[in-house]
């Protein structure tokens, strides 16, 4: 009873900390461009007035343009809830499989897709398909780095996977490190950040996720916005997951957990103030440059795959 | 814990081998493939230096510090010296096809990975991990001769070869006895200046340094 009341926990936990994470990233980016920035909460208040507006919807849009956010927003959270960010064993850690992961974030980029074609502009369409583009290349990359992992706990299941991890003792695995390398590139692809895709802009040709959703407006692009904030949240959280899971609780004792909790964040701030590094430092690639960046990405998870059996096998 | 602490550093260079070797054959281009080549250098320096250290070969520091010296610094200058000169360093090479190169790649280290698998079962050498490793990234120099046109980057997959023979050279044995270390050090050292002359002549007589452009070229004078 008390870890399923953990579990409620911990997704809501995700669900509200996620535009938190959206307003960190956006802060720390306008400290490094010497600007004062917006604050912890724009995220937020940009979400309720947007809640309180009224849906404008275009005369063509057929049901799907309207059950779209829905679908989006659902199979973003279920993603996040089943992700361990606290506690390393939950209720639903037999859902908790990398390959059901993706396959619901795959969901939601269709719905995603759909919804950017169904009104017919040239954007949507052009957003799509980009976006069916670059995904087609992430996620064999991603499913790769993660597989590198699965090898030495022989399982794809998450909460498998961070108990390998923290039963093992802390050698050097260079098949890890190509793992980490590979699944940050694609983790700053499938969210749209900016070497692959600006957050920030609605008004660029190369815009790729701003662009299916411009037609959006009201609670329906609330919902969108907030599933990417969760869905970058979600990424952070599965990085953490798999490479440095150390601090995680193992039960849920409250000590454990506020620990955990603890660590979880301290963590968090340490990736999603590299990410805010990183988007300063770096130019956004021209569009036809991504997907030399997907595959390598690909490559450099295929090698720690390589890596992993010619080096740590007979370890 | 000395044993297994040698060892997770040689499998780490190992894998950074690799990834150079990698590195290497996606660039575009000359001057960063010249980077990436005098990092191969450091990195052959440093797995002689570790391997020395963890087996107590004396002699092997000696070859560690003359690679570092030779490939770490030496070739990729004299190249670097060769492309400053020619005037070709802002220049661009277009790959035949980064992707179908790339596949090709992990397909060739699949390949030598599948090869010295029963080799490596034999041996009871701490290095003994680094040898499929070392016959990939050979493979990984002679498929960079392959793919480049530009002599000054194929001058540089022959190099690499040579620093892979060495890798595994290290791997294999600990090190091939001293005086034939040096003979091959100076083999190369001589090889590159002679390469270095070979660039001038090629621009000279056919104009460019693409290889495709010689070939053209000597059609032509059989036609004429």
């Amino acid at each position: 009873m008390k870890a399923v009341l953990f579990q409620l926990l911990q997704a809501l936990l995700l669900v509200v900390l996620a535009p938190l994470a959206a307003g960190f990233v956006a802060t720390c980016k306008a400290r490094l461009q010497n600007r004062r920035g917006a604050g912890l909460l724009q995220p937020w208040r940009n979400l309720r007035k947007l809640f309180g507006k009224e849906v404008v919807l275009a005369a063509h849009a057929s049901w799907i343009f309207r059950v779209a956010p829905y679908v989006v927003f659902t199979a973003t959270v279920m993603a996040a809830s089943v992700v361990p960010a606290l506690l390393v064993s939950t209720p639903l850690s037999l859902t908790a499989d990398v390959i059901a992961l993706v396959a619901l974030l795959a969901l939601a980029r269709f719905f995603l897709a759909l919804a950017g074609m169904d009104i017919g502009t040239a954007f949507g369409g052009m957003g799509a398909s980009r976006e069916m583009t670059f995904s087609a290349l992430a996620e064999p990359a991603m499913l790769m780095s993660v597989f590198v992992l699965s090898l030495g706990a022989h399982s794809t299941n998450l909460t498998t996977m961070i108990s390998h991890t923290l039963d093992t003792p802390l050698v050097l695995q260079p098949s890890i490190a190509f793992a980490l390398v590979a699944m940050l590139m694609i983790a700053l692809a499938e969210n749209g950040r900016i070497p692959v895709d600006n957050p920030t802009t609605h008004l660029e040709l190369t815009m790729v996720h701003e662009a299916m959703i411009l037609e959006y407006s009201g609670r329906h692009l609330a919902l969108m916005e907030w599933a990417a904030m969760i869905k970058l949240l979600l990424f952070a959280t599965l990085i953490l997951d798999l490479f440095f899971p150390w601090g995680m609780a193992t039960d849920a004792g409250l000590m454990a957990m506020l620990l955990a909790l603890l660590c979880w964040l301290l963590k968090l701030a340490v990736l999603l103030l590299l990410l805010a590094v990183c988007e300063t430092s770096l130019a956004k690639l021209r569009l036809f440059e991504v997907p030399e960046f997907l595959s390598t990405a690909f490559v450099l998870a295929f090698l720690g795959l390589l890596i992993h059996y010619m080096l740590e096998v007979s370890l | 814990m000395t044993g297994s602490f040698t060892l997770q550093l040689v499998n780490g260079l190992a894998a950074l081998m690799l990834l150079v070797s990698f590195a290497l054959l996606a660039q575009h281009r000359i001057l960063s493939v010249l980077h990436w080549f005098a990092l191969q250098g450091v990195l052959l320096a440093a797995t002689a230096g570790i391997v020395a250290w963890g087996t107590d070969n004396h002699e092997l520091y000696i070859s560690a510090i003359m690679t570092l010296l030779l490939k770490g610094a030496l070739l990729p200058w004299l190249l670097w010296r060769a492309v400053m000169q020619l005037h070709v360093h802002r220049e661009i090479e277009p790959l035949m096809n980064s992707t179908v190169t790339m596949l090709m790649a992990l397909a060739v280290t699949l390949f030598s990975f599948h090869i010295v698998q029963p080799i490596e079962q034999m041996s009871a050498l701490i290095t003994r991990n680094s040898m499929a490793i070392a016959t990939a990234c050979m493979l990984l120099g002679m498929l960079m001769m392959i793919t480049r046109k530009k002599a000054i980057t194929q001058v540089v997959g022959f190099l690499a070869v040579e620093n892979s023979l060495f890798f595994a050279a290290i791997g294999a044995t600990n090190g091939m006895p001293l005086v034939v270390e040096i003979g091959v050090a100076f083999d190369v050292l001589i090889a590159a200046l002679i390469f270095g002359l070979f660039f001038f002549q090629i621009r000279t007589t056919f104009d460019s340094l693409e290889v495709d452009a010689m070939q053209q070229s000597l059609r032509e004078d059989d036609e004429a």
